[in-house]
């Protein structure tokens, strides 16, 4: 699915990365826990988070997702943006929840992250 | 000195307690550092990882501390020390799910308890050490020599 696409989905908002949304996305998580994210992402996630401090962002580069979806309207800060702007990260809100923005991607065939059930 | 423990290059950083602003950085800059001199693209983002929570447990539990960056072309190393509260129950805070963050730092997005125990699964060699009272230091060791096994 397309960054385009997923933004249509879920009537996103784009933040930073106008000129990315031809990307490609494979897979997505959610989670407001960055060291859960640490723990279960992989390069090239689709982040879904209701986390809009500097840390996501932060948390996002050190992992190398592909872009941050912010859930329930939120919006990053300023450093956020920075950070997201400098290291070429897209940043969407959307004004869908957590649990029905994962849900609409999912149903609309954007798997989660593989391999998450046997992880040793 | 051999060789293979020759240091081709050393960073140091500064962590102030309780600066979440500025938290993660020095972490954020270690990885722009392992992408510009060509290191793998895993062990990269295995050291940022393992870097990014080392950093984040000395803001949000010790007063301040330092993280070191150190290669040589066998290895890389990060080292953090800090001067806080130290950890009690090292076995305990080894545990996934242990924490004693606070609610504000639930909010920041921490205290899910997965810190340490992530340092661990992405280091190839880990060593705690705490004097409570006094402070915590951490070795993080990543083999850069592929035929060395996990
Ligand atoms: N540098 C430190 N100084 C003092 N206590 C520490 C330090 N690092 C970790 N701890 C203690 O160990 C516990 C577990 O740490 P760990 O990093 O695994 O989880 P956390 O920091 O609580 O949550 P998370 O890392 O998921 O955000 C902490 O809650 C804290 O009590
Ligand atoms: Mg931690």
């Amino acid at each position: 699915m397309t960054l385009k696409e997923i933004k249509e989905l879920l009537q996103a908002e784009v933040i930073v990365g106008k000129n990315c949304l031809d990307e490609e996305i494979m897979f997505a998580g959610g989670s407001d826990l960055m060291s859960d994210v640490l723990a279960f992402g992989k390069p090239g996630l689709l982040l879904l988070t209701g986390l809009s401090n500097a840390q996501s962002v932060r948390t996002a580069n050190i992992i190398e997702t592909k872009a941050i979806m912010y859930v329930r309207g939120k919006k990053p800060d300023k450093a956020g943006i920075a950070l997201a702007r400098e290291k070429g990260i897209p940043l969407l809100s959307t004004k869908h929840m957590m649990y029905t923005a994962c849900g609409l991607l999912f149903s609309h065939g954007l798997p989660g992250v593989s391999g998450l059930s046997s992880k040793k | 000195m051999t060789k293979s423990d020759e240091t081709l290059l050393s960073q140091h950083f500064e962590i102030t307690g309780g600066d979440f602003n500025n938290a993660g950085k020095a972490s954020t800059s270690i990885k722009e550092i392992l992408q510009e001199i060509g290191i793998d693209s895993s062990i990269t983002v295995r050291t940022s990882i393992a870097s990014y929570e080392a950093e984040m447990n000395v803001v949000m539990y010790a007063r301040r501390g330092e993280l070191t960056l150190n290669i040589t072309p066998e290895k890389l190393h990060l080292k953090l020390k800090d001067e806080g509260p130290g950890i009690k129950n090292i076995d305990m805070a080894m545990q996934e799910g242990f924490s004693t963050a606070t609610d504000e730092m639930r909010e920041m997005g921490f205290g899910a308890g997965m810190g340490l125990p992530n340092i661990k699964k992405n280091a190839d060699k880990f060593e705690l050490f705490s004097i409570p009272g006094k402070g915590t230091s951490l070795d993080i060791i990543f083999c850069l020599n592929k035929t060395e096994k996990k």
